[in-house]
């Protein structure tokens, strides 16, 4: 660009002419668009890759694994699923996990949206540190409460049982919960609660019937969180229980053997784990580009 | 500067149009020359805001073409066409100062800073924003920050347009007009081309030298705001324009007399004549509440009707009356009675417009 | 907004706070109780006062393993924030191919920690893992149970593996928030990609990143299950983060006093780099709002 700006129609018109012809001969915005996908086809293929190699190897036999690098499986075969599938010591690892996780979304979800609401409507005594002190949860590393946890769900006989598990999660995730939810809900203006109470709701109808569809996005996300953070939980899973709730995440240890790894179902047990994740997303994935940013933008 | 032409343009948004309906833009041809002062008048959803986007170069236009002084600027993105836009939201950069606001149209194309800051000085001047320049322009007020988007597009010396979109909609009542001057003495100062989206007749007219009324995706009619208060080129201008819109009579001749629905309109010979030759069954006959004289005695070629209630606004009164079985709206002016009950009226025939199919058509008086 | 003063909400607050209390409370107070005293058993136990805390400082151990622990945490921060920014910028936004990679982007974070590591321990063997084999096909001696260069690569690389999505999908949740009319005046001012970003976007994202920042630092700095299935926090302890060391205290060595100490210290070195960092942000904006006068 020259440093004088055209000032006469003539110089303005020379140079959108010269501008149009650089942008014909460059063909910028195709070549930018290719560049883009590029990229984002590169970040993907690195996000997929890993994955890819755990499922290539669920499908080979140990020996084949063990027996040289295969890019994909020569002999496919699906005995690790088979195993899983038939032995009640690695399904139910699953279902102890879907359980606690079910679990601790339901308890968490269902204290938090109420709690939000006071926090993000009114004042009260105590309100600021009690929101700070519920932030600080969110901090407290699982491997501190190690210890505790153990001792004090064996003591009131909740040890080896899925809500363990489910009340240890509320350690971060109603805190979560709480701050998500707050988020979303000082986006509604107060004069939507004002109105319904003026037209004779009452409080709990108000909640269920209005207040809760405005923010279903917020509901959305705040349930994926909820999920996420407890379902790849395993320092607390696993402490907490012995053979009756165990979680998959525990269970999986068991592939080391005497005789070394077993790969094959380690790989087939992963690849497992995944699924859940992805059916989650998949239901709330509308939700997720608008309400990721946790009603903070 | 420039003079911004649109020849055969249309747009739509779908893919596959298959009726005019699917149309955003109807074909249509127009001028706006250099350094008028206009409007774009209509609805919302009349296609204003398009045909702005298609001016701009934000939008590309399914077909037809944009000539800016004869040269077709179709292919030009937006960043080429020295054209400023001013949208419904301020837009402002929001960690920047007023300063930095002003001066970034410039920087963008390396202005060198001393010219940078010569001109935001002299524009900030003329905005009243000298003394805003070193806030952030975050914590501005409503008008003050579209009074910078504003200043964005004038701070540019190349600048051959400014298109205004909706601008005043966020600003409150009492800065309207204050805003509305201070751009109508900018358009003075600076002699720019500009164009001026609204809804508002009021804002309108008094931004503009020359409106464009808009109705479903076409401009019915452009002319100055006298010309579309006295001669609406169509019924929907006639009904937009002016508070309370025209009167439409629906009408047809029969046995040598004017009738509307069974009542016989007392009109001249040179409008019955004209409504017996159109050849449409769509006939309609105009008049403004303004040019209905209505009295309260009986008089020579009056029509009688009924009145239902008057509305006083204080200079004037709107009356609801009803002829035959048609309503109709009729302003009287203070000093005048209003009448109760029944009343008398006349229309001037050179006040009646005649439209056929929606659109006037002259009529030759005698 | 303004918030109406009213102590009765508290009876919407309680459920929650007997909830976190129980989960919070009982348990720290035993930490607590913990970390001032010396447990022989059951009934033996002495009061130690400050003795734990002092010699938990001063051990040379871990205060390496803290080292450690920042050099991750920042290095992983440095690396996900500014790509999840870009990838954030680069993922479409319509159609059938947004709610593809959208999915597919968030897959990382919904894997269990421990598989997370074990992913990438496949993965990175050297005799059955792609990334291993190919390393070593392409003439580099690649190994994490001997190099600590390479455990550090591995597992700064998982790290942004899983969770770069975090990052990018808070970014893209904030992008799509800016109104088209943004972007549209910038065309019209003949803003450089650069000044778009600069102007327009990151300041919009600035409030996500806050969150994403605190998040990613809080994780990284309790991180445990991967880096132990990966590397098992060796070769030697050059991969031992904080999380690791203290489990290894409490259970493996059963040093209850000196691991609830620890625990202590721990927790408070995470509140206090956040309490900064938020400040610091906070203070800021407030800066910037008092500019005017």
């Amino acid at each position: 660009m020259s440093d004088s700006l055209p000032t006469t129609p003539e110089a303005v018109r020379q140079r959108a002419a010269a501008a149009d012809s650089r942008r014909r001969r460059q063909a910028r915005p195709v070549s930018r668009q290719w560049r883009r996908r590029g990229l984002m086809a590169a970040y993907i293929v690195f996000v997929l890759l890993p994955i890819y190699w755990l499922l290539n190897m669920s499908f080979q036999s140990n020996t084949e694994i063990l027996g040289g690098l295969t890019l994909w499986p020569e002999n496919f075969t699906t005995e690790h699923y088979a195993k899983i599938f038939t032995e009640p010591s690695w399904y139910m690892g699953y279902v102890n996990s879907i359980i606690y996780v079910l679990m601790n979304m339901l308890i968490s979800i269902a204290v938090a949206l109420p709690a939000a609401y006071a926090f993000s409507r009114y004042q009260f005594i105590g309100d600021k540190h009690l929101f700070f002190w519920l932030l600080t949860n969110l901090m407290a590393p699982p491997a501190v409460f190690l210890l505790p946890y153990f001792q004090l769900y064996y003591t009131v006989g909740l040890f080896d049982t899925h809500i363990a598990v489910a009340l240890a999660h509320c350690l971060f995730n109603i805190p979560l919960a709480v701050w998500i939810l707050e988020g979303f809900m000082s986006g509604v203006p107060k004069e939507i609660d004002e109105t319904a109470f003026i037209d004779g709701y009452s409080f709990p109808r108000f909640f269920v019937k209005i207040f809760i569809p405005m923010i279903s996005s917020g509901i959305g996300v705040t349930l994926f969180f909820l999920f996420m953070f407890s379902w790849v939980e395993l320092l607390l899973a696993s402490t907490l229980t012995a053979t009756h709730a165990q979680p998959i995440a525990s269970v999986m240890t068991q592939t080391k053997g005497a005789s070394g790894i077993d790969w094959g179902t380690l790989a087939a047990a992963g690849t497992l784990t995944i699924l859940p994740g992805i059916v989650v997303v998949y239901f709330v994935r509308n939700h997720i580009a608008k309400g990721f940013a946790l009603g903070r933008t | 500067m420039a003079e911004i032409t649109l020849k055969s343009l249309a747009h739509t948004y779908l893919a596959d149009p298959q009726s005019p309906q699917d149309y955003a833009i109807r074909e249509m041809d127009h001028v706006w020359h250099q350094g008028g002062a206009y409007a774009l008048l209509g609805p919302s959803g009349c296609g204003k805001s398009t045909l702005l986007n298609i001016i701009s170069g934000l939008l590309e236009p399914t077909s037809g073409e944009v000539l800016f002084d004869g040269e077709v600027v179709n292919s030009l993105p937006p960043e080429a066409r020295n054209i400023a836009q001013v949208f419904q939201f301020p837009v402002i950069y929001d960690t920047m100062t007023v300063y930095d606001n002003l001066a970034f149209p410039l920087r963008n194309v390396k202005t060198p800073e001393a010219r940078v800051h010569q001109r935001v000085m002299e524009i900030a001047e003329v905005l009243e924003l000298t003394a805003q320049l070193k806030r952030k322009a975050k914590n501005l007020t409503a008008d003050e920050k579209q009074k910078v988007s504003m200043g964005r597009g004038l701070v540019r010396e190349d600048v051959s347009a400014i298109l205004f979109d909706e601008p005043l909609t966020v600003i409150d009542p009492q800065l309207k007009w204050k805003l509305r001057r201070k751009l109508k003495e900018i358009h003075q100062r600076f002699a720019i081309t500009m164009v001026y989206v609204t809804h508002d007749q009021l804002e309108a007219s008094t931004f503009a030298d020359k409106i464009a009324v808009m109705y479903e995706g076409q401009v019915v009619q452009f002319g100055t705001p006298r010309e579309l208060f006295e001669m609406p080129n169509h019924t929907f201008v006639g009904y937009f324009i002016g508070s309370p819109g025209m009167n439409f009579l629906g009408v047809k001749s029969r046995d040598g007399r004017v009738m509307a629905d069974d009542t016989e309109l007392a009109v001249g010979q040179g409008i019955h004549d004209a409504v017996a030759g159109a050849r449409s069954a769509n006939i309609k006959l105009g008049i403004r509440p303004e040019f209905i004289e209505v009295h309260a005695e009986p008089i020579e070629g009056g029509m009688q009707a009924r009145v239902d209630h008057a509305q006083d606004l204080g200079t004037h009164s709107i009356v609801y009356l009803t002829l035959g079985k048609l309503p109709l709206k009729a302003r009287i002016e203070e000093d005048q009675e209003t009448p109760t009950g029944t009343a008398w009226l006349r229309f001037p025939d050179e006040h009646i417009g005649l439209y056929v199919d929606e659109f006037r058509v002259e009529i030759e008086h005698d | 907004m303004t918030k109406v003063y009213n102590n009765r909400a508290w009876w919407l607050i309680l459920p929650m706070l007997l909830l976190v209390a129980f989960s919070a409370v009982i348990p720290v107070m035993t930490v607590v109780n913990y970390s001032v005293q010396d447990v022989f058993d059951a009934h033996t136990r002495f009061f130690t006062g400050t003795e734990w805390f002092r010699e938990m400082l001063n051990d040379p151990a871990l205060q390496a393993a803290v080292l450690r622990q920042f050099a991750f945490s920042l290095t992983v921060l440095a690396i996900e924030v500014p790509l999840g920014i870009g990838i954030a910028l680069i993922m479409p936004k319509k159609g059938w191919q947004a709610s593809a990679i959208l999915i597919l982007v968030t897959m990382p974070l919904l894997i269990p920690w421990n598989v997370v590591g074990s992913i990438w321990q496949i993965f990175t063997r050297g005799d059955i893992g792609l990334m291993g084999w190919s390393l070593r096909e392409l003439g580099y001696g690649y190994n994490i149970t001997s190099s600590p260069l390479d455990a550090w690569v591995t597992i700064i690389l998982m790290d942004v593996w899983h969770w770069t999505p975090l990052i990018a999908l808070l970014c893209f949740s904030g992008l799509r928030s800016i109104p088209d009319a943004y972007y549209q005046a910038a065309r019209i001012d003949r803003a450089s990609k650069w000044a778009v970003f600069r102007y327009i976007q990151l300041p919009k994202l600035t409030n996500v990143l806050v969150i994403g920042v605190l998040l990613r630092f809080m994780h990284s700095f309790m991180i445990y299950a991967e880096p132990f299935v990966l590397t098992g926090g060796g070769p030697g302890n050059s991969t031992t983060f904080l999380s690791q060391s203290l489990t290894t205290m409490a259970i493996g060595q059963q040093d209850l006093g000196p691991s609830a100490a620890f625990s202590l210290i721990y927790f408070l070195i995470i509140l206090l780099v956040t309490w900064v960092f938020y400040t610091a942000i906070m203070n800021m904006q407030k800066d910037d709002n008092n500019q005017e006068a």
